[in-house]
């Protein structure tokens, strides 16, 4: 194996090596430890799967290093196998076919690693094996000989201590003696076209077999069964659920509570350099533009950070350890009665913090049906940004009312509304997965790896790369879309028409109020054209106008009302002036625009509706297509509409108000 | 040292009385004898390991009743009851 000469470093400079592995078999950190921080993640082609790459940069020269998905099998149907045989058999453009392929191999989990192995073989590449987890192995009083197990299987073995920092230049050496030599493999894919997938599979694990008995000494595969201990407590039907929900309720008052705290330093941050430009730069379009279309809608991005920094530290911790899977498994029952899987929970959960992190949380889930099914059904858990629309509400017209003598109305309506979206999320992903997410029930067959010490540079990394990934790929769409709906409100300019100069006359020359440009703008003007649309449900143009606006973001149909009533829009939603407006808010025709059922019916549709762009910019990055964020827009927007709709009408058969 | 499994199409299972895997309680410590079917996934358990020949323990199901979590080959796996009911096993001997 030190014959490191038999390919020429000129030739090494350009190869291509795939990384392939089981999940949990330590592949992420050998990648890590190989490339350092040379390393991007990209999307295949037309597919959500990701991949990343790098450079494995040796004494004597770098190769491309590409990190193929975890792997059990080459020979399901599931989308990340698809794609690492489309790798192997080079069949990605941009992707050059690996000239070699580094099976990485946990050492105390050998034959089911070696099942993987056996199907790489079939690609007609050279194979070297990198044993993993060989100091647990040791600890476990087993020995390995690895120069039998390399001649029994027909390619090098190499033992890696990834977190030692051992193993890399005997790695390489092993890299370089198999590079551009026709592999000679003890098992032959073409023997066996003719034998049933049972005999396959069966000769691949007969094989296995031979070569560990042969190479392993002293192996007692129930020694040391550490995990199983932790576990009498962590999957224990009571405890194990108490703790799940502590867990849960950690994770869940950081992204509620924890990140609200950097939110709002970044929104004032965003706030104190609106200003200090606006006080920069001449007055004017490109002022506004500037400040309320461009800083406003990067700020609108940004603030997310904290929460998905957050949520992605848990994530990656809870995976990392191995908790993750316990998790599904203590869930999976109640999930799988709506046909989800119980790896669902925690993205679900997050969502009632913000659908955006909950969104990318879904990664953990392998099946792609059931993902899309739990990513649409996520922003009807009643996230946070709904909160001021059902406190303002409540402000002006249910507060101080109690029932039962004791419970406030208030609180009880609040609780109405996230039962109200987790009862509706319930029945759409029953029928979500019976109709456009119809599938064979997809395996939960699922490893429950042992419990590891996580690693904090992984941890760091992930944390980072899901960052970049949502400002880069999202924060592209919602800057557009700020950019538009500030343009909505602003044009055209109220100067540039002649009856409202008079009003302006009227005014004293003063500058015209805020609410008088936007009732005339484009905004002001589909919130007019819509008013039929909306009337059925108790709205008039005015709250036409807000719901338009409040597309962008939920909150931001409070500080629309504030402007369309004319008390700053600085006002909050516990704002006195704000809520007397909006109580005293007449019509045309001099009746009260806002009545209690008005009031619910506008919580209804919140609720249900598909009002956050970030959302959709997220779905359209995650499922890599505008057809699902289109249809989720779709299918929020109907059940919205008709929730509201029954509300108001039911509510007024039934002689409400 | 005793084989760590031997792996056939053909066991002589003919003494022992096969039941199904989703059958057993905890504790049990049983060995494979067939696997059900083509489909996905039972094509996923075989790939997983659960294989003729192969031991298998069950070690506790989940707080609702299912999955079951199984230890085999050295490792943890959880399953669902349903796709336990494709796995055939004989209950071992208790002698080593």
């Amino acid at each position: 194996m030190i014959q490191s000469t038999a390919a020429p470093s000129a030739a090494a400079a350009s190869m291509t090596v795939a990384l392939a592995g089981n999940p949990n078999a330590g592949k992420t950190t050998l990648f890590n430890f190989l490339t350092g921080l040379r390393q991007k993640v990209a999307n295949y082609p037309g597919v959500t799967v990701e991949w990343r790459s790098g450079e494995w940069q040796t004494a004597e020269s770098r190769v491309t290093l590409i990190d193929l998905p975890g792997l059990y099998s080459l020979e399901t149907t599931s989308i990340d196998e698809s794609i690492a045989r489309t790798v192997l058999e080079g069949g990605v453009a941009g992707v050059s076919r690996p000239d070699v392929i580094v099976a990485v191999v946990d050492a105390t989990n050998l034959e089911r690693n070696l099942y993987l192995v056996t199907q790489l073989f079939d690609f007609g590449i050279p194979v070297v094996v990198a044993l993993t987890m060989m100091d647990t192995f040791e600890k476990r009083k087993h020995a390995l000989d690895t120069a039998k197990m390399s001649k029994l299987l027909g390619v090098p073995v190499v033992e890696m201590n990834a977190a030692k920092g051992q193993g890399n230049s005997e790695l390489w050496d092993a890299v370089l003696s198999v590079a551009g030599t026709m592999p000679k493999f003890p098992l032959h894919a073409g023997d066996q076209e003719t034998e049933s997938e049972n005999a396959r599979i069966f000769s691949r694990y007969n094989f296995i077999s031979g070569v560990v008995q042969a190479s392993v000494k002293h192996y007692d595969r129930d020694a040391h069964r550490f995990s199983e201990r932790l576990d009498k407590v962590l999957t224990h039907k009571v405890f194990g659920l108490a703790i799940l929900v502590g867990v849960l309720l950690l994770v869940f008052q950081a992204i509620f509570t924890w990140a609200a705290v950097p939110m709002e330093l970044l929104e004032q941050g965003f706030g104190w350099f609106g200003d200090l430009l606006r006080a920069r730069m001449s007055q004017g379009i490109l002022a506004d533009l500037a400040v309320d279309g461009i800083v406003a809608g990067v700020g609108g991005v940004l603030i997310f950070l904290p929460q998905i920094l957050l949520l992605f530290l848990f994530i990656s911790i809870l995976e990392d350890t191995g908790y993750m899977s316990r998790a599904a498994f203590l869930l999976d029952r109640l999930m799988s009665r709506v046909g989800l899987h119980g790896k669902a929970f925690l993205p679900l959960m997050s969502s009632f913090a913000c659908a955006i992190p909950g969104i990318m949380a879904t990664r953990t889930i392998e099946n792609s049906r059931d993902r899309f099914a739990t990513i649409l059904i996520a922003p009807l858990m009643s996230c946070s940004a709904r909160l001021p629309v059902y406190t303002l509400m409540i402000g002006a017209f249910f507060s101080g009312q109690v029932v039962f003598g004791f419970l406030s109305i208030g609180a009880v309506l609040m609780l109405a509304m996230y039962v109200l979206g987790i009862t509706v999320a319930v029945i759409v992903a029953f029928v979500l997965k019976r109709t456009v997410l119809k599938s064979d029930p997809a395996p939960f067959i699922m490893e429950l790896p042992p419990y590891r010490v996580p690693n904090v540079r992984t941890i760091l990394q992930n944390m980072y790369l899901r960052a970049w990934m949502f400002v880069k790929r999202a924060g592209t769409v919602i800057l557009a879309i700020s950019i538009i709906l500030w343009g909505l409100m602003y044009f055209p300019r109220s100067a540039d028409n002649a009856s409202i100069s008079q009003v302006e006359v009227a005014n004293g020359g003063a500058p015209l109020p805020e609410s008088v440009q936007l009732q005339n703008s484009y905004a002001g003007r589909l919130g007019h054209a819509i008013e039929p649309l909306i009337r059925p449900l108790g709205y008039d143009w005015k709250i036409g106008v807000a719901l338009i606006a409040s597309f962008a973001a939920r909150e931001v149909l409070v500080s629309t009302l504030s402007i369309i009533y004319n008390v700053g829009k600085d006002e909050n939603e516990e704002s006195d002036s704000l809520i007397g407006a909006v109580r005293n808010a007449r019509r045309p025709d001099g009746t009260l625009a806002w009545t209690p059922l008005t009031a619910l019916s506008l919580m209804v549709f919140f609720v249900l509706a598909m009002q956050c762009m970030s959302t959709l910019a997220i779905v359209r990055r995650e499922t890599n297509s505008w057809r699902w964020p289109l249809f989720m827009l779709g299918y929020m927007t109907v059940l919205a509409y008709v929730g509201a709709l029954i509300t108001y009408q039911g509510g007024r058969l039934l002689g409400l108000q | 040292m005793s084989p760590v499994f031997s792996v056939s199409d053909q066991l002589n299972f003919s003494a022992a009385k096969e039941v199904r895997l989703s059958s057993l309680e905890p504790g049990a410590e049983v060995q494979v004898v067939s696997v059900e079917g083509t489909s996905p996934i039972s094509r996923r358990l075989k790939e997983m390991g659960v294989v003729p020949g192969v031991s298998v323990r069950i070690v506790k199901t989940a707080p609702f009743g299912d999955p079951l979590e199984v230890r085999l080959l050295g490792y943890n796996l959880a399953l669902r009851r349903s796709e336990a009911d494709l796995v055939s096993v004989i209950r071992q001997p208790r002698s080593k």
